[in-house]
């Protein structure tokens, strides 16, 4: 599964970022989020387009398994 | 030329950008407060803006109120910015009459974009009969803008927050969702062209609708969202405000925006401020809560009067809707349904 470092990036970057990256990986990926906006974000809108979603903390952020 | 990009060269925008509420309240908690006996509205009363009586039967009421732009359009950016910060003395029930400017501006951008950003405020500022009579630039890595205005009203006539009484109809006068739209907007979503001409729109004939009639109380909708004003004003009136969630009317895009993450990050510090003050039924679906929770840039006036006042209103300004209404106080300030 491939990982998406959306470190450094604010609001709505992280859910742009996804929004590509779950175009070319359609099963899913992994994503890194830095900050709280982005780990609520991100996880609504993959949940929106019908993903699975668990997170679990990870050094300074968060880690964020989408998948089908 | 190249046409400017403002909201690529900001972090965050409009009054998404202001401060966390607990964060200021960490700041300025317990700080003295000089004392003025004509000071009638102050530092304490977290109402819109100072009210000060001139001793004759009217008060000056003054605010400040500047952000990072939210659209790419100088002009537009100008008159939002003007829009909003006139707003605070319509919430007062006042007639805004002379304003400053307050702009931050980066050295790499064009001159011709702070003549933009101007000409839009005056205009703005113009629609509301405000003369623009100075101000102060700041060389600054992102762009702000917004004005100091000072109004007046008859001191027995002006609206605060805390003047709300159980059994007043909650009237809000401009649809909620402006920041989720924008947050899309700038992801490049959506044109966000409803979301744009609300925040262009004075809240002049919103404030104006209402003469006449009995307002008890009365707030705008800005950066600490509907939840955020609505427990302030139930705060300092000792009632609790109780909100009907299905008579909230949003702009159209803002509930599939929301429910597909595209929320401004206030929204989160918004609720960490307000988790204990505010209860919401469990029932009410994530995005409704989420854009209950978002901050607005130059959003509505909400206005508190008993129903009979509020239903002429209505009839008066047909665009505005009742939310609710507000009830002896209960264990929480502020009640979602």
């Amino acid at each position: 599964m491939i990982v998406l470092d959306t470190s450094g990036y604010s609001c709505p970057e992280p859910v742009i970022m996804t929004k590509k990256a779950l175009r070319d990986n359609k099963e899913g990926l992994c994503v890194i989020v830095d900050n709280r906006a982005a780990k609520e974000n991100v996880a609504r809108y993959a949940a929106a387009v019908g993903y699975n979603v668990e997170t679990e903390a990870e050094g300074n952020g968060w880690k964020l398994t989408i998948s089908k | 030329m190249e046409e400017v990009r403002l909201t690529q060269l900001v972090r965050s925008s409009g009054c998404n950008a202001k401060l966390p509420p607990g964060e200021l309240h960490k700041a300025l908690d317990g700080l003295p407060s000089l004392h003025s006996d004509m000071l009638i509205e102050g530092f304490e009363s977290s109402d819109d803006a100072l009210v000060y009586d001139l001793g004759d039967g009217r008060v000056l009421i003054e605010t400040v109120d500047f952000f990072p732009p939210m659209v790419d359009d100088p002009e537009i950016f100008g008159e939002i910015a003007a829009a909003n910060a006139i707003s605070d003395i319509y919430a007062m029930g006042g007639n805004p009459s002379i304003a400053m400017s307050l702009m931050c501006f980066p050295s790499c951008l064009d001159i011709s974009v702070m003549r933009r950003i101007m000409t839009g405020a005056i205009a703005k500022a113009g629609e509301a009969g405000v003369v623009i009579a100075g101000g102060h630039t700041l060389s600054d890595r992102e762009p702000k803008f917004g004005l100091a205005v000072t109004g007046f009203a008859d001191k027995e006539r002006i609206w605060t927050n805390g003047g709300v009484r159980p059994g007043d109809a909650a009237v809000l006068t401009k649809k909620l969702g402006t920041g989720v739209m924008m947050t899309a907007h700038k992801a490049g979503e959506c044109d966000a062209s409803e979301a744009i001409a609300q925040m262009r729109t004075l809240n002049r004939e919103a404030k104006e609708a209402a003469e006449g009639l009995c307002v008890h109380g009365a707030t705008d909708v800005t950066g600490f969202s509907l939840m955020g004003h609505s427990y302030e004003a139930a705060s300092a009136s000792g009632v609790t405000i109780m909100i009907e969630a299905e008579r909230v009317v949003f702009l159209p895009g803002a509930e599939k925006f929301s429910r597909l993450g595209f929320l401004p990050e206030g929204r989160y510090t918004n609720e960490d401020y307000l988790s204990e003050k505010v209860s919401i039924s469990e029932g009410l679906p994530l995005p409704l809560r989420d854009l209950l929770f978002s901050p607005e840039t130059s959003g509505g006036l909400l206005l508190f009067m008993p129903p009979e006042d509020a239903d002429e209103y209505l009839r008066r300004f047909p665009s505005a809707f009742i939310i609710g209404h507000a009830e002896d106080r209960r264990e929480h300030p502020v009640i979602v349904i």
